[in-house]
């Protein structure tokens, strides 16, 4: 593992949402991501998880910050260049029934992006869709049939090889296995793993509980009301986790689950995360915080490397 | 995620081929319009409402050529005569074939209500269609929607009995000024509808899938967007055209629309007003059964499609 391929820097997206009211739902975050790495980004619900995956892939334009493709800023690149960007970074969506067109058949709905940048055409784009069903584990029949008549965990699986399809060589996973049954959560992740392996794929992969992460990533970051709460390794994450945040989550993990919850003590986080429009001033964890300073109120914590390789936002460190 | 969560690390482990879902399916592969037709089929009123649309449809094109009688034709010794074989609906008081007359009214009908309908269909998906989509697309794109928009909401505000009034003394009364007269006001309408609907499906991770993969703007719209609005599209048509063939009957009862001596439900109802004491009640009941039957055969036939079409109506 050596270059970066992708670097954010203090990357912000905000909404207007009416009446002068602006939604902070990503709000000045920084990291990277190396070649061949799966970065894990975990947090509640609105926490901003999509709105960073859909700003890094280009669907949303950042209002502020830098987002570095392969040493280059997104936002500069020419049409040729952006095209190209836009093959080779692809995105699996979060809801496998919203993510599939209703009217088309699963052929057409691979065939897209071959489509679109003409890898292939007659029989040979027949060869390539059918090939990718089996590649993520479907029939080559499947390609005549429309959406509604797959499963959940099939039509993740269709999704994957529509992203497939392009050659990407970056994937953004928006929680890819969140609306799926426990069961088929396992297949799904397994595939991902294979394909990352073999078709040499870097990852940054969403979901809202760590301990669905854990397993695919090399590192996992926290995020909290559009920030970045903690940032290490995964071993390191779930050993010696810094943030109180990270703690709560943790210690959230079930019973059923001893060996990764180890022997911490359950923390409570009273009620919901504050709303993005109105956070609280300070450190935005403060409001459910056990350790809140009074500080805490007046200044956001500086985001910053407490050791290798270890960030943390908060006042504890 | 639901509630509980097993063992993480078992969990990951890789699963079984054999539980693969690659399984085949059997049932015949149904596209959404297929699966349309066969919902339509079964709801009882929707057919009996789309049975006698045809009815009513074909009778407008050959009804006139099944009597030797034209629509026009008088002949003052035969007036107010009863059904018969020779006169099946009767005559008016200028001995006119009624069921001339009522079919020829039928064709004006359904003449006003197709083209109303088409003009809205074809300025409403535009101007909606353009609003909708350059919304959220930059500086420029926002100020053409709210542009567009503001256009929609004026209109909206105005009566169209207010606009055909106006018309109709600018121009010559008769069929083009009312079609002109009900498009102005009914395309917003459409426009508002087409609007909503592109506005929803762009934030639909299949079109953000689509633009991320680098389809164009026309495929996304041809094969994303429109596909996904045709059945809403479709169902407000059948509500509209109604409205537009209600509206034409109105305005000509009212003597604000078509003029005679060309039938119209509307003016052979105005015309029927006077014999209701004398007893010659197939003047008025004839126009008044067909305005109604066409009424409720186009609602119970678009209440049926929107079962059909409605992705929210499941079954
Ligand atoms: N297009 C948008 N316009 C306005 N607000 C938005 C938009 N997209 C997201 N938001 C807001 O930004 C915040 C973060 O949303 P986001 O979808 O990124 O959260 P998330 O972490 O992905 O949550 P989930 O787990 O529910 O998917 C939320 O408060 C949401 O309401
Ligand atoms: S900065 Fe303060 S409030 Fe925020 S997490 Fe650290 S201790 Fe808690
Ligand atoms: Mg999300």
């Amino acid at each position: 593992m050596s270059e970066n391929v992708l670097e954010i820097h203090d990357v912000k997206k905000h909404f207007n949402v009416g009446n002068k009211q602006v939604v902070k739902s990503v709000d000045g975050i920084s990291f990277s991501i190396k070649k061949g790495e799966t970065l894990g980004i975990v947090g509640e619900s609105g926490s901003g998880k999509s709105t960073i995956g859909r700003t890094i892939v280009g669907l949303y334009e950042a209002t502020a910050g830098k987002v570095v493709f392969e040493g280059k800023e997104i936002s500069q690149l020419d049409r040729k260049e952006k095209r190209e960007f836009n093959r080779k970074m692809q995105m699996i969506f979060q809801d496998p029934h919203a993510s599939l067109n209703p009217r088309m058949r699963v052929g057409e709905i691979i065939a897209e992006g071959i489509d679109a940048y003409g890898l292939a055409k007659g029989k040979a784009k027949q060869e390539r869709v059918f090939q990718l069903l089996e590649r993520v584990g479907l029939h080559p029949d499947h390609a005549t049939r429309f959406p509604h008549e797959f499963s959940g965990g099939q039509r993740q699986r269709i999704g994957i090889a529509r992203a497939l399809a392009v050659q990407p060589s970056f994937i953004v996973a928006d929680e890819p296995i969140s609306a799926l049954d426990v069961s088929i959560q396992a297949q799904v992740v397994n595939l991902l793993e294979d394909l990352q392996k073999e078709e040499d794929l870097t990852y940054l992969f969403i979901a809202h509980d760590l301990a669905m992460v854990k397993h695919i990533s090399d590192r996992i970051g926290v995020m909290y009301l559009g920030k970045m709460m903690e940032l290490a390794e995964s071993q390191t994450l779930f050993q010696e986790p810094l943030h109180p945040y990270t703690n709560a989550l943790l210690s959230a993990i079930p019973v059923s689950a001893p060996k990764l919850r180890g022997t911490r003590e359950r923390i409570v986080l009273g009620g919901d995360p504050p709303s993005p429009i109105n956070p609280p001033s300070g450190c935005p964890f403060r409001t459910r915080c056990p350790s809140t300073m009074e500080r805490c109120a007046v200044v956001m914590p500086e985001w910053k490397e407490v050791k290798k390789d270890h960030w943390v936002a908060c006042h504890l460190y | 995620m639901t509630n509980s969560l097993p063992e993480t690390d078992a969990l990951f482990r890789p699963a079984n081929p054999a539980h693969f879902e690659n399984k085949q399916i059997s049932r015949p592969s149904l596209s959404f319009w297929q699966d349309a037709v066969l919902k339509i089929v079964k709801n009882k009123m929707a057919v009996i409402g789309f049975v006698l649309l045809t009815a009513i449809i074909v009778l407008s094109i050959i009804g006139p050529y099944l009597v030797p009688y034209s629509q026009s034709e008088q002949s003052l010794t035969e007036g107010n005569l009863p059904l018969s074989s020779d006169h099946w609906f009767g005559t008016d008081d200028l001995g006119r074939d009624m069921w001339a007359r009522i079919w020829a009214g039928a064709r004006i009908s359904l003449i006003i209500g197709i083209a109303s309908a088409l003009i809205d269909l074809v300025i409403g998906i535009t101007v909606g269609g353009v609003s909708g989509y350059m919304a959220g697309r930059g500086k420029t794109g926002d100020r053409i929607d709210s542009f567009l928009m503001r256009i929609v909401e004026v209109l909206y505000g105005i009566p169209y009995l207010l606009v055909v009034i106006l018309l109709m003394v600018i121009m010559e009364p008769g069929l083009v000024t009312m079609i002109i007269a009900l498009s102005i006001t009914g395309w917003v309408g459409m426009a508002r509808i087409v609007r909503g609907q592109i506005l929803q499906l762009k934030q639909q991770e299949f079109v953000l899938a689509a633009e991320k993969l680098g389809t164009s703007h026309g495929k996304i719209i041809i094969k994303h967007l429109l596909p996904n609005m045709m059945g809403i599209i479709i169902v407000t048509l059948t509500f509209t055209i109604p409205q537009a063939i209600f509206a034409e009957s109105f305005l000509s009862f009212l003597g604000l629309g078509v003029q005679a001596p060309t039938a119209s439900w509307g003016t052979m109802a105005n015309d029927a007003l006077g014999t209701i004491l004398s007893g010659h009640w197939w003047r008025l009941f004839f126009p008044a059964l067909m305005i109604s039957l066409t009424m409720f055969a186009f609602n119970a036939f678009g209440d049926g499609l929107q079962d059909a079409l409605d992705p929210r109506s499941k079954n």
